[in-house]
């Protein structure tokens, strides 16, 4: 890839991170709301590690901790949708995909570099504030180190790639599917269960904690929460992370070109 | 006489219809409207299938959480698995009964945005009730059904000693708690006219307010709770009615009797709610944004 | 006019003067419309500034008149027109539709009026036609025999008959205008609000929706107020025109006093093999562009395309060719220059 499509790239995300950063009411709104739910959850997970300190391993600071990740993590990784998927979809359904297909940039890379732009404005503006909040009014337990703020970025970054990877899958399903609500509703459901947004996945029981945690969703918040909080290595983190998303923008490059070759054969 | 004439010269009776029962016509209203939407959504029978019990699992889920969190711990805030689930079926139903009634007003922004709210008011019929029947979404009876499930198995399993007046305030918290989140939904739809990309502030209290309601008030720092009973007073939906037929004490010294205040408390949340939807309408139709 | 000065003392004189059917049954007098728009100005700074959308305008609509309002995008025409159905509240003067104060009594008024929004249909996309006019039916609570009536009718005359059990989300732009049409006329309303009633039709439903409104109209003796971009809606339908621009009603009169403001012309965009000299094109019309192969000729809205197509197809190699109707812009434009000129 020559210097001149990375500039490409890098514009897309640009426009991506702009498109979002118009809409100041709206991401005002979406800072009180995680904020409130932060408040909301901090106080559950308090109340259940009075009753069972080191719960997963966790002490109630990192506990606490986890929360307000979570909140500042909820709007930039789309876990609970709110991404490019929704506008994807609705390109695929209306045939404009085709034009798409005819532009010179890669379909799955302009996506990406979209979906990216989005992203960080969501983790600046929308992310940022609920966590400084839950960082001043709650014990938290936050590094020193500027390591492990760099690896925890980097597993954010990884967490990123994933979260796009899952999303794209679930887009690309509009190409075969007439209604899209079903399967975005669940890849939603999923997302929202497994990355551990409603209860990290190291307090989940036995073997069904094993299992959710090898799903790649746990490459979304419990990763990168692991990595800020010291409770996991990093290196381990990063190759699992990297790991699914090798993996996942695999299958959606597999699934892309066959759903593309189905819209050049009927025409568009 | 030509018939232009004489169609000019009388009157329709329907537009001398007396100003009471503004209430009956607009429940009429949200009852056309809401049925359109219910066959429009049979158009799509899969798709509503899906829908209802995505509906269904995302709420389920919650309950898994707290399922999950009781696999490790016997009691949250002092109250066991049973009450908290007893908290949850009451919670979750009275909002699920809001949501699906009128959950749809969070795309009011959508329509002042777009400006097919204007389609709404040349019509002969309350505005609200309009927009509160719009997109009404029969999916939403997987929460409802959800919550009646946790609820069920909650009566079953939790130690109650039942008195004629714990059994008459269940049902009577159930719709006071509906008709509290209604208000909410309602004044969340008011504060759209003001601030149109804000939609996603109405989930704090809605979806937040459920959530939290889920979860005892020993939980909670005492301002939180606080605020949950005087300023925004969901407290009434199910922790004092709950806290009345479990016998356990609420957080905040209150006499016994507010228990059997939640039918009062939605009236009052209603009425500010119908003033701020008034409010709100006015202001559009003064700047027409 | 003694009437008119007393319709609106009292309700019931209000309702007995309009219901008579003499005299001004739209009636504006200085009405006002003022908005607050904030601008930013700063990175926190918002600077307030008033804008007077409808500035002092005053007219009259009598009974069965079928009037043209038009103006630039911006004039003010769609804030007169939700004043006039009661969507928006006047800042100032006196506004009286039926004798009703829209405003005040937005549900009375209702059922008097009957409104088309061009581009937003109100009819139920997923669900057949008739469900909609059901709802109608309802919500109006038109008796039984009446909507009956008028139903039958609309479906005849605007050809609705195979189109009651097609969803509307399958409908053509043609057939749901015609459509929309109808669910505005079931409940027998006075005057019918028209925003953009053709725009984007083909040229067979743009005749087909006219001609309905015209019988309408003769027949019914519905009040008839549009607004719209094209000028042929106008000169087809309307006796009266009224411009509005800047908030302000600039001109209100018949249509050929618009015409003698501003003559308006169309244009054929003629398509050549090759570049060629100017086409020789008979009088009145002439070549006002060239662009390569492509040539813009003028000709007057009132003429026939047919003779000067015919003459240059005969007479020169055409690849294509298309007519570009006059629009109001250009009307009005021409209309200002004229005036600075006189």
């Amino acid at each position: 890839m020559g210097a001149g499509s990375w500039r490409l790239y890098v514009a897309v995300a640009a426009g991506g991170f702009r498109r979002y950063a118009t809409y100041r009411v709206a991401t005002a709104a979406g800072v009180f709301t995680n904020t409130v739910f932060g408040l909301i959850l901090v106080y559950t997970y308090l109340a259940l590690w009075d009753e069972k300190p080191q719960l997963g391993g966790y002490d109630q600071a990192q506990a606490t901790t986890y929360v307000w990740l979570g909140q500042a993590l909820l709007a930039a990784l789309a876990i609970g949708g709110g991404g490019m998927e929704n506008e994807l979809m609705e390109r695929i359904r209306t045939g404009d995909i085709a034009v798409d297909l005819y532009r010179p940039a890669d379909l799955q890379l302009r996506w990406l570099a979209e979906d990216v732009g989005r992203a960080l404005f969501q983790l600046l503006g929308r992310g940022l504030l609920p966590f400084v909040f839950g960082s001043l009014f709650f014990p938290v337990a936050l590094p020193r180190e500027v390591s492990v703020w760099a690896a925890f970025l980097l597993a954010v970054a990884l967490a990123m790639l994933v979260g796009f990877a899952l999303r794209y899958l679930v887009a690309l399903s509009a190409f075969w599917l007439l209604d899209g609500t079903g399967v975005s509703q669940m890849a939603w459901i999923a997302g929202l269960f497994c990355s551990g947004m409603l209860l990290p996945l190291n307090v989940f029981p036995g073997a069904f904690g094993e299992v959710v945690r090898v799903l790649p969703w746990s490459s979304l918040l419990q990763g990168p929460a692991d990595v800020l909080l010291g409770e996991a290595d990093p290196l381990g983190v990063f190759a699992f992370q990297a790991a699914w998303a090798v993996a996942l923008l695999a299958v959606g490059r597999l699934v892309q070109s066959v759903a593309t070759r189905r819209v050049v054969v009927q025409g568009g | 006489m030509t018939e232009a004439a004489g169609r000019a010269g009388t009157f329709d009776p329907v537009v001398w219809e007396p100003r009471r029962g503004r209430v009956m016509a607009g429940l009429r209203t949200y009852g056309l409207v809401a049925g359109m939407w219910i066959r429009s959504t049979m158009a799509y029978r899969t798709s509503f299938v899906l829908t209802a019990f995505g509906n269904f699992a995302m709420t389920a889920l919650d309950f898994v959480a707290i399922l999950l969190m009781f696999s490790r711990v016997d009691a949250l805030g002092g109250w066991s698995l049973p009450e908290v689930a007893f908290l949850y079926g009451l919670s979750g139903v009275s909002f699920g009964l809001a949501d699906l009634a009128i959950g749809s007003m969070e795309r009011l922004g959508q329509r002042v945005r777009d400006g097919t709210l204007d389609t709404l008011l040349v019509r002969p019929a309350p505005v609200l009730a309009q927009v509160a029947g719009d997109r009404f979404g029969l999916r939403r009876l997987g929460r409802v059904v959800q919550g009646l499930m946790v609820l069920g198995y909650a009566l079953v399993v939790v130690d109650i000693d039942w008195t004629p007046a714990k059994v008459l305030l269940l049902p009577v918290a159930l719709l006071s708690g509906a008709g509290i989140f209604c208000a909410v939904f309602v004044a969340a739809g008011a504060f759209q006219f003001a601030a149109q990309d804000a939609s996603e502030v109405a989930n704090a209290f809605t979806y937040g307010g459920t959530t939290m309601l889920q979860y005892p008030p020993t939980v909670f720092a005492l301002d939180l709770v606080r605020g949950a009973t005087f300023v925004v007073p969901l407290a009434f939906v199910n922790w004092l009615p709950a806290g009345y037929v479990l016998d356990r004490p609420y957080p905040l010294d209150l006499p016994g009797w507010v228990a059997f205040t939640p039918p009062l408390a939605a009236a009052a949340c209603c009425a500010l709610a119908g003033l701020a939807w008034r409010a709100g309408l006015r202001s559009y139709r003064s700047t027409g944004s | 006019m003694a009437e008119l000065e007393t319709e609106t003392e009292t309700e019931t004189a209000a309702e007995a003067g309009a219901g008579a059917g003499a005299g001004a049954f739209i009636e504006l007098d200085g009405v006002e419309k003022v908005f607050d728009v904030r601008k930013k100005t700063g990175f926190l700074k918002r600077e307030r500034r008033q804008v007077r959308a409808v500035d002092g305008l005053s007219f009259t609509v009598s009974r069965g008149e079928m009037v043209g309002y038009i103006g630039p995008n911006g004039a003010g025409k769609s804030t007169t027109i939700k004043m006039l159905t009661g969507i928006l509240t006047p800042s100032g003067g006196r506004l009286r539709v039926a004798g009703i104060d829209p405003s005040r009594e937005r549900t009375r008024l209702a059922h008097r009026i009957g409104v088309v929004f061009g581009q937003r249909t109100t009819l139920w996309w997923d669900l057949p036609l008739i469900d909609s006019y059901r709802l109608m039916h309802r919500m109006y609570r038109i008796p039984d025999a009446r909507y009956r009536e008028n139903l039958d009718r609309c479906v005849e005359l605007l050809q609705l008959g195979e189109l009651l059990d097609v969803p509307v989300r399958q409908l053509s732009l043609g057939q749901r205008m015609r459509g929309d049409i109808a669910a505005a006329l079931l409940h027998d309303p006075d005057v019918l609000y028209l925003d953009e009633p053709t725009i984007g039709l083909d040229v067979v439903s743009k005749a087909k929706v006219r001609g309905f409104l015209r019988d309408l109209n003769a027949e019914r003796g519905t009040t008839v107020l549009l607004t719209t971009h094209d000028l042929q809606d106008i000169e087809q339908l309307c006796s009266r025109v009224m411009v509005i621009d800047h908030g302000r009603l600039m001109y209100d009169g018949p249509l050929d006093g618009l015409h003698e403001a501003g003559e308006s012309e169309r244009t054929l965009v003629v398509d050549l093999e090759r570049e060629l000299p100017p086409i020789d094109a008979p009088e009145p019309a002439r070549v006002v562009r060239v662009e390569g192969p492509r040539q813009w000729l003028a000709f007057p809205a009132s003429a026939s395309a047919a003779g000067l197509v015919a003459r240059v197809a005969e007479r020169y190699p055409l690849v294509d060719l298309s007519v570009r109707e006059p629009d109001i812009e250009a009307v009005i434009a021409k209309m200002y220059a004229e005036r600075a000129g006189a």
